[in-house]
């Protein structure tokens, strides 16, 4: 698939005034997540999260940098921070994902006698559907409803974890962090220079050129 | 800033610091009382401590446990609460509108729900007062309701998202207008005007943004107000009389206490219900203040619903404020509808991680079915309401078992859309994706489970056995103790409510002061 917006790289405004000391500190030690780092899971709640994260976001083979959403994930469990409520359909977050994970593999190993990591694509999104839609018969989802632990949880988090992070903002020409400089040009089809060009029907290689001097 | 030591009672405690309590601890400062502020966040300097960030600066909200049921258990957590001195109005969209005057006699004059102990005209000049205060920009002429003067500041110039809510309006015969709005067209003293960074929502990084932290509160201080932050009060004291002495309050890891003559809970409504609820004494088993059985009874959420679409031309909302034009049209028309009450809705701006969720959560989209619609994140555009709902008892506050990090027990949220609710949501939703159609927006789809604002939890009436407090704003059952947040509207109305919080805290303030001059607060 091409991309929507070729050579436009969010971080090069880093050094600019779109960007100020405290933004850079934030986005800086969210870029230095190490994608392998986890202290909340354990190695198999490890292996259920990354590829529950890969199957939800399909991050492109070939980006340079992938959002490490399953280290964000494990480090906000591991912090403890919640986000305000929680339904009262389900546990508390950190109980709730150790539920979830331990019964998305135990809902793999019934189906196809193999934990959700080595399932093949295919698989894991006909599983994911199921559970989506409540369609999930373990019992080790003890009290919990699978659709809402999908829903409110598993995506919430997941998809949270990912847009947080500048390689979306890439994909979808977000302009990213914005203070003290702000934005001027506030009408259709206006951008100003230092925002993503779209690739629009043979406009690629000048969206390129365009992208590249963003800064 | 001045400091009051514990031991000696200062006039007012106010618990919160947000559009009520913020508001009231300014003029009561003014007005030569003794106010020490309470708020269980902390005093941010948003030049210094804001970073461009949806993930990092949620640190303005209220994230501390809550549970949620019902038939629509509320998302609470991010827009509809705030952990900050200045509270939600920190982070607030800056929307800054007037009830339509109906709405304070809504059971006499519309036919249904309970009436204002207040009267509108009254209300209309303290709208003013609190305009005038936000340096407001807003339309020079407002096309619906009475007459009022001008705002302060010119209208912003409008993003492209704003110009397709103008282009479907004109195009199905409505009015719409510019937004007003709480953050600065020109520059105010040593404030620049707002930059467009498209971040309010989270903060502005600029000081662009008239909140109740950059407006209310710099002048209380001046005025000799304290502002204790970082301090969460646990409970409220009282005599053998039965009248308020102070709060409980944890700060610095220790519990402490604050005599006052007069407690003010200004908590919002979760907060304010949750302190009364957790007073609960021998004398007062079912919490303070609440003989009539309403506290934290008739909460009302604002329905939140939208109708997204995308559109071929470049859009970019998250450029501008989000909201910057508004229609009331279905505020004030009454003709065609099926429902009481009213909504207005307004243009949209999602940063990525809302977008993103709301794209999971509400469409349940997820794998390569997501990646692809966000990539029209650019074109895409909203219209999304503030709808009203009605008060019913069964929507309510009550105190869980569980406890959390400071020992006090959590509050339990339980909240379900009535029939006349869902009725208005499906007239918005109908009417809002002509809006969209008209401008050849395509992918159209509904967000129909969102909701914003919470008010109605501590009711004011001019009846003791219906209402917990009165037209002034104190309580029925403890004269030194007040209530002063949108815990107190008997009805929502369909527009955003920090304008007319505010403006009831003015009118609060001008009452005390009344009162104490003709010698009606013994306490004082």
């Amino acid at each position: 698939m091409t991309e929507r917006y070729p050579g436009y790289n969010v971080l090069h405004k880093r050094n600019s005034v779109s960007w100020n000391d405290q933004t850079r500190a934030v986005i800086d030690a969210r870029c230095g997540i190490d994608p392998d780092f986890h202290q909340f899971c354990d190695e198999a709640e490890w292996k259920t999260l990354r590829s529950l994260c890969d199957h939800i976001i399909p991050q492109p083979l070939d980006r340079p940098v992938k959002a490490p959403i399953a280290a964000i994930i494990d480090q906000k469990l591991y912090g403890g921070k919640g986000d305000g409520y929680r339904d009262a359909h389900l546990p508390e977050q950190d109980k709730a994902w150790r539920l979830g994970l331990a019964a998305v593999d135990a809902e793999a190993m019934a189906a196809c006698e193999k934990p959700f990591c080595e399932l093949s694509a295919d698989q894991q999104h006909w599983l994911l559907g199921k559970i989506q839609r409540g369609q999930a018969s373990s019992e080790a989802w003890q009290d919990m409803p699978p659709a809402i632990f999908f829903a409110k949880r598993l995506l919430h988090d997941i998809v949270s974890a990912y847009y947080a992070h500048p390689a979306s903002w890439n994909e979808i020409g977000f302009g990213g962090p914005a203070s003290p400089r702000g934005y001027v040009r506030m009408n259709f089809d206006r951008r100003d220079p230092w925002e993503a060009a779209e690739a629009s029907p043979g406009r690629e290689d000048q969206a390129r050129v365009e992208n590249e001097r963003v800064g | 800033m001045h400091e009051y030591p514990e031991g000696q009672p200062v006039d007012f405690a106010i618990i919160g610091t947000g559009a009520g309590g913020g508001t009231l601890a300014c003029k009561l400062a003014e007005y030569g009382f003794s106010v020490v502020a309470f708020d269980a966040g902390p005093y941010w300097r948003p030049l210094e401590d804001f970073a461009s960030d949806e993930m990092h600066q949620s640190k303005l909200y209220w994230t501390d446990p809550r549970i949620v049921d019902g038939d629509n258990p509320i998302q609470l957590g991010a827009n509809n609460s705030g952990k900050s001195v200045g509270g939600s109005t920190v982070h607030f969209a800056m929307v800054s509108l007037r009830f339509r005057p109906e709405w304070f006699k809504s059971r006499s004059q519309l036919g249904y729900a309970v009436d204002w102990p207040l009267d509108w005209r009254e209300m209309w000049n303290y709208y003013t007062e609190v305009e005038q205060v936000l340096n407001i920009s807003g339309p020079l002429r407002y096309p619906w309701g009475p007459k009022r003067p001008r705002y302060p500041y010119r209208p912003h110039e409008l993003n492209a998202a704003a110009l397709v809510l103008a282009e479907g309006a004109e195009a199905l015969g409505i009015d719409w207008t510019p937004t007003p709005l709480a953050t600065l067209s020109a520059p105010h003293g040593l404030a620049h005007p707002c930059v467009y960074r498209g971040m309010c929502v989270i903060g502005c990084s600029t000081n662009a943004k008239q909140s109740v932290l950059l407006t209310w509160l710099p002048r209380a201080l001046t005025a000799g107000a304290e502002i204790r932050d970082l301090a969460m009060v646990g409970s409220i004291e009282h005599d053998h009389a039965g009248l308020a002495t102070g709060v409980h309050y944890l700060r610095d890891g220790r519990w402490r206490f604050q005599r006052a003559r007069n407690v003010v809970v200004a908590g919002y409504a979760i907060e304010t219900p949750r302190l009364l609820l957790n007073s609960a004494s021998a004398k007062f088993p079912d919490g303070l203040a609440n003989s009539s059985g309403l506290v934290g009874k008739n909460l009302m959420v604002q329905s939140n619903q939208a109708v997204w679409g995308v559109m071929d031309r470049e859009i970019r909302s998250y450029k501008g404020p989000p909201s910057l034009a508004i229609t009331e049209h279905w505020n004030y028309t009454d003709e065609g509808k099926d429902f009481h009450g009213g909504y207005s809705y307004m243009s949209q701006g999602p940063l990525p991680i809302v977008w993103g969720t709301t794209q999971a959560s509400k469409r349940g989209l997820w794998g390569q079915a997501l990646l692809d619609a966000m990539e029209n994140y650019n074109h895409q555009v909203g219209l999304k309401i503030v709808g009203e709902t009605l008060p019913r008892e069964r929507n309510r506050v009550t105190l869980s078992d569980e406890r959390d990090q400071y020992g006090l027990r959590i509050p339990r949220v339980t909240y379900s859309f009535c029939d006349n609710d869902k009725r208005l949501i499906a007239h918005s939703l109908k009417f809002m994706r002509q809006a969209l159609e008209v401008v050849d927006a395509h992918d159209i789809w509904d967000e129909d489970d969102d909701t914003c604002h919470l008010n109605g939890t501590a009711r004011m009436g001019d009846d003791p056995a219906s209402s917990v407090v009165n037209a002034d704003c104190r309580c029925w059952d403890i004269p030194n103790l007040w209530i002063c947040d949108g815990s107190v509207f008997p009805t929502v109305g369909g527009v955003n409510p920090s304008l007319t919080i505010q403006a009831i805290a003015c009118r609060t303030a001008d009452r005390i002061r009344a009162m104490a001059r003709r010698g009606e607060l013994p306490s004082l």
